[in-house]
């Protein structure tokens, strides 16, 4: 970890280097399965083995604020774990840090800089509502901690999803609380080799509770409907739908990894009217997390909830079951299915959107499968 | 063929009297009537330039004789859905908005004359909830239709107007769904919340997206749509947006989140302390947002904003005073990466322009346009013309405004339809 925090050292170091840095960490990452040929495609999270880490992240140590540099940042610069801070801000990024400045001091500036940029308003927010600067210097640290040492999440199959242009993830959905969606969006913005910030589409219900609702916006989500959908694919973003949706979610556990209903194939429609590829998404280990033992339906009527949750720690331990059970991750990509090439009113065929439906479910549900074998036990993994 | 006789309903307000004054500047525009039922100000005098004023309530049947006798050929319905500059009078403000527009389009449908009708809508209209897209188009149904309130009275209105495009086919209607007009001089419940100081309050646990559209575009829409020949709805706002709590930092003011269920009593109490009002409804308004797709606004109709809703925004925060300066801000971040024996990181384009100079190269549209806050040394990087020394420093908050000292609300470029300078009050 410390010596992630010195400057310079690798070739590409030095004021003329393109600001988003982590771009140049990433092919080097996934090249790193070579060196594992027991997993033919994984990427294994760097901060398993600092070894590691330097190996992923190749010459490019010196200005990588990756996540193992801001978990480090983090612990140092105490306030606010930023070590991510100039990944986004081109124009900052692009000046040298003099010599003699290390890490921990860069972020806590950049820290300092973040609030000075929230204090003014001084940042930018898409239509949807989208805080790229809010989101990777306040959401997702965090996030990353749970994500590498917590879950211990390894990403099968990123190079499925594109580097440009529009994609539909498809993904199954699990955990009581939706954590595999987040969990999906950091892989995204961490692992892929673009760093594509995950537009992920919620219920309503998400956008009308307090605090959660623009917080969600902020991270780059919105309400899951098809003109959403459709603006967002035909501007080249990298769209997540959970068609399960609460059905999914609010599962027994003991119908753990057997999919729901994917609704009514509203996101066939949008991907066929935007001609962008579908890549189906399996999420195994986000049903352990909070295994879902009963539903109280009174209170969750009474509170408005499509259902109350009570898990071996919830409501038991009161605040404590929040903190949710430490299982072995794993997150697949799987390979892009076309949607390009059904004709001008494929959208408008139901033939069509219930038969790519099916498609998209089989996958998930076979990949599921599969790699439930390959983790073995849910915690130990 | 003769130029064109124009009536512009609203002349008291803002965008009345300067449409007005626009379009009596207007080549193919032979003779501007603005009609009101009050007389207007000398400021509102001045902006109609050389249009004619005559003092009719449109829900006199006289405004028909007007119509006649003038051989207007059309009408600019500038008052409607008009934002009143408090909430008090409401039942007045439905009586005008409504019933007005209904008197109005009587009077329009007995003319022979009238071929082009502009009826200034809002989008309020679309409502705002949860379950609602987060851009609107023309198209998009209304999830959430208020019973009560503006919005409801620019739906009757909009029902009414496309009443008389079926009994008159033959007039061109335009129906410019305006998003919150905001500027250095309209005056309306927005602009009085952002002019509370320091603190602006918010609903705990929100912070919405708005949109709006700068004064100067609003009358540019309105002139547009009447002399082109655009017809039917279309979306009026600035492109991208801010959030609320974004905004009020940029007006160099702090959110105040609260309860929803307090502003009430803050309100009234903060009225009582004579500290500026705001209206409760208007903050709950801005609990969800609304954003607008203009893509017919730029495509068919062929109008092109001005001002995004950053400059807008900014344009207008330029003559409030600020409590806490963007500057401050910067010196602040200075002094205490400076005591940390640290280098500050490099600000935006302006809000440190005299250590970096221009080292900053603005990653985005909304970065670059940031315009100076008052205090801010970098006045000149508003790209929609430098606003000229804003004399932002001294004014006073919100309806202040409308006393009578003069004020130069400086923006340079004389094309048609773009942003000019004006003399106001």
């Amino acid at each position: 970890m410390v010596s992630t925090d010195t400057p310079g050292g690798g070739p590409a170091s030095g004021p003329a280097r393109p600001p988003r840095k982590r771009s140049h960490a990433a092919p080097a990452a996934s090249s790193a399965p070579s060196a594992q040929p027991g997993q033919p495609d994984a990427v294994r999270p760097s901060a398993k083995a600092p070894a590691g880490g330097g190996e992923n992240r190749g010459g490019d140590q010196g200005a990588d604020h990756g996540y193992g540099s801001a978990f480090a940042d983090g612990l140092a610069g105490g306030v606010i774990p930023s070590g991510a801070v100039d990944v986004d801000r081109p124009d900052t990024a692009a000046l040298p840090a003099p010599a003699g400045e290390t890490g921990w001091k860069r972020s806590l500036a950049g820290g300092i800089a973040f609030l000075r940029r929230r204090m003014t308003g001084d940042y930018d927010v898409d239509d949807f509502g989208y805080d790229p600067d809010f989101t990777d210097n306040v959401l997702m640290p965090p996030l990353r901690l749970l994500y590498e040492k917590w879950f211990r999440i390894d990403t099968l199959g990123i190079h499925n999803v594109p580097d440009t242009g529009g994609a539909l993830l498809v993904a199954n959905h699990s955990g009581t609380i939706a954590v595999d969606a987040v969990m999906t969006a950091v892989a995204l913005r961490d692992h892929h080799p673009r760093q594509r910030p995950l537009r992920m589409l919620g219920a309503d219900m998400v956008f009308d509770t307090p605090f959660l609702g623009p917080i969600s916006r902020k991270a780059g989500n919105t309400l899951a409907c098809n003109p959403d959908a459709e603006r967002l694919l035909s501007s080249g973003e990298v769209v997540a739908v959970y068609p399960e949706g609460f059905k999914g979610v609010g599962k027994p556990y003991s119908q753990r990894y057997k999919l729901q209903r994917f609704g009514r194939g509203g996101f066939v429609t949008a991907a066929l009217k935007t001609g962008v590829p579908i890549i189906p998404v399996s999420i195994v280990g986000a049903e352990e997390i909070y295994p879902l033992i009963g539903n109280i339906k009174p209170l969750a009527r009474a509170l408005g909830f499509p259902y109350f949750p009570v898990t071996p720690t919830f409501p038991l331990l009161g605040p404590l079951g929040a903190i949710p059970l430490p299982s072995k991750w794993l997150i697949e990509f799987g390979e892009p299915i076309p949607t390009d090439g059904y004709g001008d009113h494929a959208a408008d065929d139901p033939m069509v959107v219930f038969n790519l439906t099916d498609r998209v479910r089989e996958t998930i549900q076979q990949t599921l499968y599969r790699l439930l074998l390959r983790r073995g036990h849910p915690f130990l993994g | 063929m003769a130029g064109r006789v124009v009536l512009v309903t609203g002349v008291t307000r803002f965008i009345g009297s300067e449409l007005a004054g626009r379009l009596a500047r207007h080549p193919e525009v032979d003779r501007v009537i603005g009609v009101d039922a009050a007389l207007p100000e000398p400021a509102a005098r001045a902006r109609m330039g050389d249009a004619d004023f005559a003092r009719v309530d449109i829900r006199n049947p006289l405004i028909a004789r007007v119509i006649e006798a003038a051989r207007v050929d059309t009408v600019v319905h500038a008052s409607a859905s008009a934002t009143p500059a408090s909430s008090a009078a409401r039942s007045m403000v439905k009586e005008m908005n409504v019933l007005g527009t209904m008197q109005l389009l009587a009077a329009c449908q007995r003319s022979d004359s009238l071929r082009n009708l502009i009826v200034r809508s809002t989008a309020a209209i679309y409502g705002s909830s949860s379950r609602d897209p987060a851009i609107f188009t023309e198209e998009t149904p209304a999830r959430s239709v208020p019973s009560s309130g503006p919005a409801r009275d620019a739906i009757d209105i909009e029902a009414y107007v496309r009443g008389f495009g079926r009994r008159r086919p033959d007039v061109r209607i335009a129906v410019p769904r305006f998003a919150d007009i905001i500027g250095p001089t309209v005056v309306t419940p927005l602009t009085r919340y952002f002019a509370l100081s320091p603190f602006v309050p918010m609903v705990l646990g929100r912070d919405a997206r708005i949109q709006l559209v700068h004064e100067s575009d609003a009358v540019g829409v309105m002139e547009h749509l009447a002399i082109k020949d655009f017809s039917g709805v279309v979306n009026v706002a600035g492109d991208g947006v801010l959030t609320l709590a974004q905004a009020i930092h940029r007006a160099g003011r702090l959110p105040l989140s609260v309860p929803a269920f307090t502003l009430g009593g803050i309100s009234r109490v903060m009225r009582t302390a004579r500290l500026g009002g705001f209206s409760p409804r208007q903050v709950e308004s801005l609990t969800t947002g609304r954003v607008l797709d203009t893509t017919r606004l730029l495509e068919r109709a062929g109008y092109q904003p001005h001002f995004t809703t950053v400059q807008a925004f900014d344009d207008f925060a330029a003559h409030l005073r600020p409590a806490l300066p963007a500057s401050t801000v910067r010196g602040v971040e200075k002094r205490i990466t400076g005591t940390l024996g640290l280098r500050p990181e490099q600000a935006g384009p302006n809000g440190d322009a005299l250590l970096i100079g221009s080292g900053g190269t603005g990653s985005s549209a909304g970065q670059a346009s940031r315009s100076a806050t008052p205090a801010g040394p970098a006045a000149g990087s508003l790209p929609v013309g430098g606003r000229s020394a804003a004399p932002g420093g001294d004014t006073p908050d919100g309806d202040d405004r409308l006393d009578g000292r003069p004020r130069l609300v400086g923006i340079n470029g004389d094309a048609a339809g773009s942003p000019r300078r004006w003399r106001t009050r």
